[in-house]
C-alpha cells in the first residue's frame, strides 16, 4: 500500500492535481464563486495527498528517484528524488498550504468583481506546484525552472491587487531582486557543472572531494547570498517587507511562511549535503550573519507599524534563528562533532517547521483584521478583542508561539536552538567560542526583543477602545477564514506537544542528509516524555511543562473563586483616568509603545524624530505634525549606490545602442570573426 | 519525607514571599529613622485584598481577567522549579531556558493586562515593562550562562547541587553574580529600576500596570511579584554560593537547610533595602547603560572561566 503511494506515480499525481486545480480555474470563465471553490478544492486536495505522500515516504522509509524522462532542451532532465529531507519539506509546505487554502475560500470572496478570480487561482497553484518541485528536483536546470517559475508565479501574486500603485511597486523591487539572486545562483550551478559535467545533484555531490577549495569557496558565497536573498537575510532582504504585505494575505503567509524556506533547503542540500567536507569559516559566516538578521530583523518589526510588514520582518528574525542552527550544523561538521552536528541541524529544521505553523498563523490573522478594518495600519486599530474575539486567540496564540513562549512549539525550537550554541560555546577553539556566543547573546535579545514586538503588535490592534471608524464597525471573519486558521493555531500546540519525538526524527533525518550514518544521537526521550541532551546536560519535558501551564493557572482562579471570598460582588465602571473624560485618543499607539526601544536602539536603527509646525508666521502654531521614522540605510547606502553606479554605466552602454542598423551588423561581423577565432 | 519534601518545595515560595516583602519595608522604615508597619503587614494587606469587592473597566477584556492567574500560577511553577533548599528533588522544568522563557510568559500576560483598559498608565506602564525585560533577557541568560559553562549543565538544580568549587573560578562567578543581581532588581521592579511604593505617574512601571486591578486580582498580582522576588533572591543564593543546600532528604538535614536558606534569603534582602535606602532612582534613558556594564561583567566571566 505504502510502496504503491511513495512512487513516480504518486508524485506525478501531486503535481497533476496542482495543475488541473491551476488550468481549470482559468477555464471557469466568468463565475467568480466556481472559480474560487475550483482553485481552492485542488490545493486542499494536493495539499492532503502530499502529506500523505510524504509521510508514507518517511513512514516506509523509502527513498526513490525519477529518472531518465529527458526533454528536448539540452541539459533538463525531469528528474526528481524524493528522500527525507524533500519529504520534510513536502510535509511542510502542505501542511501550511492545506490550512491557507481553507482560509483561501472565505478571503478570495473580497475579490468578487474587481480582480479576476481566475488569474489568481492559476498562479497560486502553480506557485505552490513550483515550491513542491523546487524541494523535490534532482537536477540543477530542473531546479533553475522550478525556482524561476515559484519567483513568477509569486510575482503575480504579489501584483494581484494591481489598483494599488504600492503593490506593482513592491513586486517590481521583489522581481529585481530575486533575478539577481538567480543569477548568482545559476552561476553557481555553471561552475558546478564546469567541474562535474554534470547538472545532476549525485553525479555533482561524486565529483566534489575533486574540487579545489578555491571553487568550493566561490560557490558557497554565490549560494549563500543567492539562496540568502530568497530566505531574506540581512542585507538581502529589503524586497521582503515591501512584497510580503502587498500580496493576498493566504499568500503572505505561504511566502514568508514556506516560500523563504526553499531558500535554506537549498542551504541544507548544497552545504551539508553535497559540497562536503565544508571548511570551517562557512558555518561560522552563517553564525554571524545569523546573529546579525535575527537582532535587526526584531528591531525593524519594532518600528512598523503596517501590521503585515511588521510580521514580514519578524520572517527575518526567525530566518536569522534558523541560519544559527544550521549554522551551527556546519561548524560542528567541520570541527568533526556529528553529534552535535545532528542537534544544531535539527534546531534548525524545527525551528523551520515551527516557523512556518506559526507565522502562517498570524499572517491569517493579520489578514482578517486587515480584511474586516480595511486598513493595515495598526495606529487605526485597536479593542478588537471584543468585535473578533476568536481571531484574537487565534493571533495570540501565534503571538506566544513566535515569542517563543510556552507550551506553543515556538519554545521547543527556540530552546533547543540555545542547547545547540550552548554546546558550541563548550566545544571549540576561542574563535569558535566567542562566535557562538554572538549567536547566543543575539538570540537571546532577539527573544526579549520580540516578545516586546508583540505585546506592542497583540495590545494596540486588539485590547483597549477602538481608535478608528474602521476599528468600530469591524466584524468576525467567515468561518473558512477562521477555520484555516483554528487548524494552524492547533498545529502550534500539537508539534509542541510532540516536539520531543519529533526532534529525535529530525535527528535521524539530519543522519541521512549528511550522509553521516554512524553518528551517534545525543539526545534520548526518557519513559516520562522527557527529551533529554546528553548526560545530564538539560532536559525539557513538553506534555509537563503542557499541563502544568493549563492547570496552575486554573487551580489558581478554582481556589481563588470558590475558596476564599465566594460572594464577592464586581461592578463594572469606566477606566480611572484622573478625572478626564477618556478617549481613544489616550491610549498608548503602537509608535508610542516602541518609542523607548528605538529610542535606546538609535545607533543600530537611525531613528528620526521631526516636527513640522505650520502654519509659518503666525504667533502660535495651529498644528504641529511629528514625524518618527527610520532611514532605511540599505537602500541609501548600498542599494542607492548600486543603482547610481548601474545608471552611470548604462549610459556608457548606450553608446553601443545607437540604433543604426550598420552598427549592428558590424557588431555581428565582429561577432562572429571572434567565433571563429576561438573556434580555431 | 519525600511528600514533605515536595510539599515545601511547592509552598515554600508563596508562603514566604510576603514576609521578604514585609522585611525590606520595615529595614528601609528603620533607615528612614520610621516605626514602619509590621512585618507580616504583605499579608495582611493579601488577606484584605481577597476579601474586597472589585471594580473592573468596562473597556477591559478577559485578558485583564485571566492575567492574574496566569501570573501568579507562573510564579508558582517557577518557585517549585528553582533550587531552593534542597539540590535533591527536582521538576522537568528545572531548566535555565525553561525558567527564563516560563518568567516572560508571565510578563507577556502582566503587560497585555496594563494595555487592555485602555490608559494611559497601563499603556506606559507596559512600555517601559517590555522594554527593561527585552534588554534584561539577554543579561539574565548571560549572567547564569557562566555557571552553565562551569557545571556543563542547564539543568539549575545540578548547577547548585555540584560542590565543585574551583578556586581559579570564584573571580568570574563573583562578577557573573553581581550582574545576576542587576537582574534580579530590574525584573523584581527595584531601585535602581522602578520604585514599588511610588504611583507617581512619571516613573512607575510595574504599579502602572496594575493600576485598574482591584479586590482578589490586586491581590494575586501583588503576591506574584513578591513571589517573583523570592525566586529571583533564591536563585542569586544557591546558584552562585550553593552552600548548605541539602543532599538528602533526612528531617535534621532539611530542617538546616531551610534554616542556612533562609539566613542567605537576609542577607539579599537587607541588601536589597539597604541599597534602596542610599541609591536614588535612575533616569528610565539611563538603564540600558547599567544593564550594558552588567553585560560587560558577564562578557568577562565567560572570557575567565575555560
Amino acid at each position: 500500500m505504502l510502496a504503491s503511494i511513495v512512487s513516480p506515480s504518486g508524485l506525478i499525481i501531486l503535481f497533476s492535481i496542482f495543475g488541473i486545480g491551476g488550468i481549470g480555474t482559468t477555464l471557469l470563465r466568468g463565475n467568480n464563486r466556481a472559480q474560487n471553490l475550483w482553485a481552492h478544492i485542488f490545493s486542499i486536495t494536493g495539499a492532503l495527498w502530499g502529506l500523505i505522500f510524504a509521510a508514507s515516504a518517511l513512514i516506509s522509509n523509502r527513498e526513490f528517484y525519477v529518472n531518465g524522462l529527458a526533454t528536448s532542451f539540452p541539459f533538463l532532465s525531469l528528474s526528481f528524488h524524493i528522500d527525507k529531507l524533500s519529504s520534510l519539506f513536502i510535509i511542510i509546505i502542505c501542511l501550511s498550504v492545506l490550512f491557507c487554502s481553507i482560509y483561501g475560500i472565505g478571503y478570495v470572496k473580497s475579490f468578487y468583481g474587481r480582480y479576476n478570480v481566475g488569474n489568481y487561482g492559476f498562479f497560486y497553484n502553480l506557485f505552490i506546484a513550483a515550491m513542491l518541485a523546487v524541494v523535490t528536483s534532482s537536477n540543477g536546470i530542473l531546479f533553475l525552472f522550478a525556482w524561476e517559475i515559484m519567483s513568477l508565479a509569486s510575482y503575480f501574486l504579489v501584483v494581484y491587487e494591481r489598483h494599488d500603485h504600492k503593490n506593482v511597486k513592491a513586486g517590481y523591487l521583489y522581481l529585481i531582486m530575486t533575478h539577481a539572486a538567480t543569477a548568482l545562483i545559476t552561476l553557481a550551478f555553471i561552475l558546478l557543472f564546469n567541474h562535474a559535467h554534470s547538472f545532476d545533484f549525485n553525479t555533482i555531490r561524486a565529483s566534489v572531494p575533486s574540487m579545489s577549495m578555491a571553487l568550493k569557496n566561490i560557490v558557497f558565497l554565490l549560494a549563500f547570498v543567492g539562496f540568502g536573498t530568497k530566505a531574506g537575510i540581512i542585507p538581502f532582504h529589503i524586497w521582503l517587507p515591501a512584497a510580503h504585505p502587498a500580496a493576498p494575505s493566504h499568500v503572505s503567509a505561504l511566502m514568508s511562511g514556506v516560500m523563504i524556506k526553499t531558500g535554506i533547503y537549498m542551504m541544507i542540500r548544497l552545504f551539508l549535503g553535497i559540497l562536503l567536507p565544508i571548511p570551517l569559516w562557512w558555518g561560522l559566516t552563517l553564525i554571524i550573519v545569523g546573529s546579525i538578521s535575527c537582532v535587526l530583523g526584531v528591531l525593524y518589526a519594532l518600528t512598523e507599524h503596517d501590521i503585515k510588514r511588521l510580521l514580514a520582518y519578524h520572517s527575518i528574525e526567525n530566518i536569522g534563528i534558523i541560519l544559527l542552527g544550521l549554522g551551527g550544523a556546519m561548524v560542528f561538521y567541520s570541527l568533526h562533532l556529528p553529534t552535535l552536528m545532528l542537534l544544531s541541524l535539527a534546531a534548525a529544521l524545527f525551528h523551520t517547521w515551527n516557523h512556518a505553523t506559526f507565522k502562517s498563523l498570524l499572517f491569517l490573522a493579520a489578514g482578517s483584521v486587515a480584511l474586516a478594518t480595511g486598513t493595515k495600519n495598526i495606529e487605526k486599530y485597536g479593542g478588537l478583542i471584543k468585535s473578533m474575539p476568536q481571531t484574537a486567540i487565534l493571533f495570540l496564540i501565534g503571538a506566544m508561539a513566535i515569542s517563543a513562549l510556552p507550551p506553543f512549539n515556538g519554545f521547543y525550537s527556540e530552546w533547543l536552538t540555545f542547547q545547540s550554541l550552548i554546546h558550541g560555546v563548550l566545544s571549540g577553539d576561542i574563535l569558535v567560542k566567542w562566535v557562538f556566543l554572538g549567536g547566543l547573546v543575539s538570540l537571546a535579545l532577539a527573544g526579549g526583543l520580540a516578545l516586546a514586538c508583540f505585546v506592542k503588535a497583540f495590545g494596540s490592534t486588539f485590547l483597549a477602545r477602538p481608535r478608528s471608524v474602521m476599528a468600530k464597525g469591524a466584524k468576525e471573519v467567515s468561518i473558512w477564514m477562521r477555520s484555516g486558521m483554528a487548524g494552524l493555531a492547533v498545529l502550534c500546540l500539537v508539534l509542541g506537544v510532540a516536539s520531543a519525538y519529533i526532534i529525535k526524527s529530525l535527528e535521524s533525518l539530519g543522519r541521512e542528509i549528511t550522509a553521516s550514518p554512524r553518528a551517534g544521537l545525543i539526545t534520548s526521550v526518557s519513559s516520562r516524555q522527557t527529551l533529554q541532551i546528553g548526560h545530564n546536560f538539560g532536559s525539557i519535558s513538553a506534555p509537563f511543562i503542557t499541563v502544568v501551564a493549563v492547570a496552575t493557572p486554573l487551580l489558581v482562579w478554582f481556589v481563588s473563586r470558590y475558596f476564599i471570598n465566594r460572594h464577592q460582588k464586581i461592578t463594572s465602571s469606566p477606566t480611572w483616568d484622573c478625572g478626564t473624560d477618556i478617549t481613544p485618543r489616550m491610549e498608548i499607539t503602537s509608535t508610542g509603545f516602541a518609542r523607548s526601544l528605538t529610542m535606546i536602539f538609535q545607533p543600530l536603527l537611525r531613528s528620526n524624530l521631526s516636527y513640522d509646525t505650520a502654519p509659518a508666521g503666525s504667533l502660535a502654531p495651529t498644528s504641529i505634525v511629528a514625524t518618527v521614522g527610520i532611514v532605511d540605510i540599505y537602500k541609501k547606502y548600498i542599494y542607492g549606490r548600486m543603482y547610481s553606479l548601474i545608471n552611470i554605466l548604462s549610459i556608457y552602454f548606450k553608446k553601443i545602442q545607437n540604433g543604426n542598423i550598420n552598427a549592428y551588423i558590424l557588431y555581428i561581423l565582429l561577432a562572429l570573426i571572434i567565433a571563429l577565432a576561438m573556434g580555431i | 519525607m519525600h511528600i514533605l519534601a515536595w510539599a515545601l518545595q511547592i509552598l515554600f515560595v508563596p508562603l514566604l514571599a510576603p514576609l521578604g516583602v514585609g522585611i525590606i519595608n520595615k529595614i528601609k522604615a528603620k533607615v528612614q529613622r520610621r516605626q514602619g508597619a509590621g512585618l507580616l503587614q504583605p499579608y495582611r494587606d493579601i488577606r484584605k485584598l481577597l476579601h474586597k469587592d472589585e471594580v473592573i473597566s468596562e473597556d477591559a477584556s478577559f485578558i485583564f481577567n485571566i492575567a492574574p492567574y496566569i501570573v501568579f500560577g507562573i510564579t508558582l511553577i517557577v518557585g517549585a522549579s528553582v533550587p531552593l533548599f534542597t539540590s535533591v528533588i527536582h521538576l522537568p522544568s528545572s531548566d535555565l531556558i525553561t525558567v527564563v522563557l516560563l518568567l516572560a510568559t508571565g510578563t507577556f500576560f502582566l503587560a497585555l493586562a496594563g494595555m487592555d483598559t485602555g490608559s494611559s498608565f497601563g499603556g506606559f506602564g507596559s512600555s517601559r515593562e517590555m522594554t527593561l525585560s527585552a534588554l534584561v533577557e539577554g543579561l539574565f541568560i548571560a549572567s547564569i550562562l557562566v555557571l552553565v559553562i562551569l557545571h556543563r549543565t542547564t539543568n539549575l538544580y545540578l548547577i547548585a547541587g555540584s560542590v565543585h568549587l574551583d578556586y581559579a573560578d570564584l573571580i568570574a562567578v563573583a562578577l557573573a553574580g553581581v550582574s545576576f543581581f542587576i537582574v534580579l532588581l530590574a525584573e523584581t521592579n527595584r531601585f535602581p529600576f522602578d520604585n514599588v511604593d511610588t504611583h507617581l505617574e512619571l516613573t512607575m512601571i510595574h504599579e502602572a500596570m496594575l493600576l485598574e486591578y482591584s479586590g482578589k486580582k490586586l491581590a494575586l498580582m501583588e503576591w506574584a511579584s513578591a513571589n517573583k522576588l523570592i525566586i529571583f533572591a533564591a536563585m542569586l543564593v544557591n546558584l552562585y554560593f550553593p552552600v548548605g543546600l541539602a543532599s538528602n532528604l533526612q528531617f535534621g538535614t532539611i530542617a538546616l537547610a531551610i534554616t542556612i536558606f533562609i539566613a542567605k534569603l537576609l542577607v539579599v534582602y537587607v541588601a536589597i533595602a539597604v541599597l534602596e535606602s542610599v541609591i536614588a532612582k535612575l533616569r528610565f534613558f539611563r538603564l540600558p547603560g547599567l544593564l550594558f556594564t552588567a553585560f560587560i561583567l558577564c562578557l568577562i566571566a565567560i572570557g575567565l572561566v575555560k
